[in-house]
């Protein structure tokens, strides 16, 4: 790939990216969320079609302009997606000759399907029976009926988004064995991950991402790397005036919690969170840093009312008090708020105003006797766009027509019109451009002077050595750190949030 | 200065900017219901559409599919169906006619006094409750889809309604229950003897000009609430127009119904109706958190919303409107009857989106879905004063269906 540019309104996704991968090679991409990394591996693979970028690619030698994934499966390049795409309900043996399938005069030859899906199986070391729905396997068997699927494509180049996120040890261990051996038979591999220590001992070379730009490419054999070299390229980026100052007065303590364990909804076995405890003090702003899967939303979802996970068990206290949450209700009268990650999916009504946004949570405030005040969920509403900069014709206008920026205000407007003590901000900057995260960060900085707790969930770790007091540091469920702000440093952090239990071993 | 979409302010300014912030879809509806009437008007043999006897015969034809609207609508917004509201409104029939007549055909009730017409009234919208938790049981905390769960009840309460009349019909219904369906308000017109009044029903005359002044009352105050918050509004012409039009409809059907029996108990009670749920759908957190259940599933939840209890408590509601709209067919056929309330569910549906309801959920008026379901009763009435064959009728009300739902898919389009 050559000077790949790819801009979406607002952001420079990719600038200039130059990417080689030599034939038979296992070539690892690394940098923090929101790099560019899916978005580079999406160009590559045709789901960004030709034309919504700019530059060009090679595939063996010749230049290549994809319209469609299916362009691209046909020169042999597939994609695995970090979600797996496999439908549930279908078997193995259908699930990897899906829409590919083995016919005979326009009917499914079932007989040669079963049969040339044991022979892949057998290639991944899967051994079930290719009749099993695949949503009867775990999703490390998931994960090899993906290659098995890949495999039938006639691969020569196999990209892996975040293939391990979702494993366990031993599973893992067994998909990065499959890798080397696929190597050993001449297949390219390219690898994104966020856990360095598989990147050090699977890949050959290693291209690390920033703000949509290759920083380097490192010879894995020759540089001798380690994961600190990674981590330095990773996080190495200049801070200057990207995040307003304030002086915090910091009070006593508002919100704790205390051994807090949570289990996942789909299968009761897996530990999403494990024994975390946290506090947070007036005035204080604190970050939650962790990669994706971390559970650092598993985290603040089941705080917040029980709304995720099962199995919950660990005490919540506010204002040294101990509070029994069923529900999220509960969790909003006690002075806890949360702000999705997901605004779109998870925050906001789309098709409604921003007035009756604003006002959802806190509706009792607006009603007397039974009826609720149209003309002072107005008032309200006005006063939060003049406050809060909402960028919108009037408190009227329907949400789903503002930009990321505008709609992420109006959600910080619903729960701070709640009046909560506690405020939990699940990515707050996620999907906006670089002038309306100044105004986010402002915003958060006058809650916390406020006086009120703050709780900050972010991918973007300079961002939160930007803004805040303290940070802990998730992976795997477990805290592994606590850093306060005159100990911040980004190595560190990337170092406790890559702590996963071999490192902690080693 | 209070903010208005008014830009132009001069009596030489063009229709287009006096015309500017008039929501178009959301007129098009009462637009279409106009132009319907108007060509009914014009095309029924002697003008029979527009006579005093055919007013009052489309607004109790009529009641029973607008009360069923009322509910449907608050069920689709949140993002359900009802399929069972048909049958629901026989068995509730059937189950009024056992509680108000006496001597029975149907065996096994014989242990039961008769009731009182007004213990009946009740009983009935108690039992319609009743089916309605049982709905809402299944919808909102077992979590089968409303469809499913309505489906079943269609079968069921038909089956319930045949067990309790026993292949056989309930009737006749004491008088005084029978009023609510076929009544009207002071119809050997006293009122007007004692006023010297003899043509005109005078009660009528007088509960129209009550209504004309309330509707416009109302809007004024509206309109200066807004104004004081400083919040955009209707343009000035637009408002009077609009409002002048909506209340000479209103004075000329009283004007007319007037020269028939007078108003009928129906209206009374779908007048009532509209203006109860118009303001819970409005102004009270329960609708608010209906649309915002329909609007965002997830961000409802989020926002600390009951939904499980929301949810409950509009099949209860439905069931209990359900029950209204049972009782006002045995008390205008005076009789229950097996086939009774078969198809209104789809009447009550196409009724709701016809209104502008949208099929995802989150989007739906309670005006709009009575609107929508005139539209469809006056379609009814006027294809048959055309005596055109049902087979062309159903074709029509078909394509009215289809067309109304693709303007209003077409029209959201286009704003985008």
């Amino acid at each position: 790939m050559k000077n790949i540019t790819m801009t979406f309104p607002g952001v420079k996704a990719l600038a200039d990216v130059t990417l080689n991968v030599a034939r038979g090679e296992i070539h690892a991409i690394c940098g923090e969320n929101g790099a560019g990394k899916s978005t580079l591996m999406k160009v590559l693979s045709g789901v960004y079609p030709h034309g919504t970028y700019e530059g060009t690619m090679f595939f063996e030698n010749s230049p290549i302009e994809f319209q469609n994934i299916r362009n691209s499966e046909h020169l042999g390049i597939v994609i695995i997606h970090q979600e797996l795409a496999l439908s549930p309900h279908l078997s193995i043996a259908e699930n990897i000759f899906l829409n590919n399938e083995i016919t005979k005069n326009g009917l499914v030859n079932w007989n040669k399907t079963n049969q040339e899906a044991q022979k892949l199986m057998a290639k991944v070391g899967l051994s079930e029976d290719p009749n099993t729905p695949v949503k009867n396997i775990g999703v490390g068997k998931q994960q090899l009926v993906e290659i098995a699927k890949a495999l039938s494509k006639k691969v020569k180049l196999l990209i892996l988004d975040e293939p391990t996120a979702a494993l366990n040890d031993s599973d893992s261990e067994h998909l990065l064995d499959l890798l080397r051996q696929f190597k050993s038979q001449g297949l390219t591999s390219i690898i994104i991950s966020h856990k360095l220590n598989e990147i050090a001992s699977i890949a050959d070379k290693t291209t690390i991402l920033r703000d949509g730009e290759v920083i380097e490419t490192l010879d894995m054999s020759k540089d001798k790397v380690d994961q600190e070299r990674i981590i330095k390229g990773m996080v190495g980026r200049e801070m200057n005036n990207r995040y307003p100052v304030r002086e915090s007065k910091i009070g006593e303590e508002i919100f704790r919690v205390e051994n807090w364990t949570v289990h996942h909804p789909d299968d009761s076995t897996r530990v999403v969170v494990d024994n975390a405890s946290l506090n947070v003090k007036a005035g204080e702003i604190v970050g939650l840093a962790g990669i994706m899967g971390a559970g650092r939303t598993e985290l603040a979802r089941s705080v917040f009312g029980r709304s995720w996970g099962i199995g919950i068990s660990g005490k919540v206290f506010v204002r040294g008090k101990e509070i029994q949450i069923k529900n999220i209700r509960d969790a909003i009268d006690a002075g806890i708020a949360y702000s999705t990650e997901d605004r779109k999916r998870f925050g906001l009504n789309l098709i409604d105003d921003i007035k009756r946004n604003i006002s959802l949570a806190s509706l009792h405030k607006f009603t007397k006797r039974g009826l609720v005040n149209a003309n002072e969920e107005y008032k309200v509403a006005s006063e939060y766009r003049t406050s809060m900069n909402i960028k919108a014709p009037s408190p009227n206008s329907i949400v789903g027509k503002l930009s990321g920026g505008n709609q992420q205000k109006v959600v910080l407007s619903q729960w701070i019109n709640v009046n909560p003590e506690v405020l939990i901000l699940d990515e707050p900057t996620r999907g906006i451009d670089v002038g309306a995260k100044y105004e986010i960060y402002t915003i958060i900085q006058e809650l916390a002077a406020q006086g009120k707790a703050v709780i900050v969930i972010s991918s973007e770790l300079s961002e939160l050595l930007g803004i805040c007091n303290r940070i802990y540091a998730i992976a795997e469920g477990k805290i592994t750190g606590e850093v306060a702000r005159k100990d911040f440093s980004p190595e560190l952090l990337m170092k406790y949030m890559t702590m996963t239990k071999e490192t902690t071993n080693a | 200065m209070p903010k208005v979409n008014e830009k132009v302010s001069g009596p030489l300014s063009n229709l287009r900017s006096r015309l500017e912030g008039v929501d178009l879809r959301q007129n098009a509806i009462f637009i279409a219901l106009l132009v319907l009437i108007a060509f009914f008007a014009i095309t029924s043999p002697g003008h029979a559409s527009l006579t005093p006897d055919n007013w009052s015969n489309l607004v109790v034809q009529n009641g029973y599919i607008l009360v069923l609207a009322i509910g449907m609508v608050m069920v689709i917004i949140a993002g359900h169906i009802d399929l069972s509201v048909g049958s629901v409104a026989c068995f509730i029939g059937a189950a009024a006619g056992i509680l108000a007549c006496r001597p029975l055909e149907q065996t096994g009730w014989g242990w039961l006094p008769k009731f009182p017409w007004w213990f009946a009234l009740i009983g009935a919208v108690v039992i319609g409750a009743i089916v309605g938790m049982w709905q809402g049981f299944w919808v909102a905390y077992v979590g089968i889809p409303a469809f499913i769960v309505t489906l079943a009840g269609m079968l069921l309460f038909r089956g319930l309604a045949l067990v309790t009349l026993q292949n056989s019909n309930i009737g006749p219904f004491p008088d005084s229950f029978r009023l609510i369906g076929n009544g009207f308000v002071d119809k050997a017109n006293s009122l007007g003897g004692s006023l010297g009044i003899k043509n005109y029903n005078a009660a009528a005359l007088v509960i129209t000009a009550v209504g004309v002044v309330a509707l416009l009352l109302q809007s004024f105050a509206l309109r200066r609430g807004r104004l004081k918050y400083n919040q955009s509004v209707e343009p000035r012409t637009w408002f009077f127009v609009k409002n002048i039009l909506l209340a000479g409809m209103i004075a000329y059907v009283g004007f007319q119904l007037s020269q028939a029996n007078g108003i009928p108990w129906t209206l009374v009670l779908l007048v009532v109706l509209i203006i109860i749920y118009t303001t819970v759908m409005k102004k009270t957190t329960f609708g608010r958190h209906i649309y915002a259940i329909g609007g965002n599933l997830h961000a409802a939840v989020l926002s600390g919303i009951n939904v499980r209890r929301v949810n409950f408590w509009l099949f209860v509601n439905m069931g209990a409107l359900s029950a209204v709209s049972g009782i006002l067919i045995v008390a205008r056929m005076n009789s229950a009857v097996p086939k009774a309330g078969d198809g209104f569910e789809l009447e009550a549906i196409s009724s709701v989106f016809i209104g502008g309801a949208s099929v995802q959920g989150g989007v739906g008026t309670v005006t709009g879905s009575i609107v929508g379901g005139m539209i469809q009763g006056i379609l009814g009435n006027g294809m048959n004063l055309n005596s055109l064959d049902i087979s062309y009728q159903m074709t029509t009300k078909g394509m009215v269906l289809l067309l109304a739902v693709a303007f209003d898919v077409w029209s959201k389009k286009r704003t985008k």
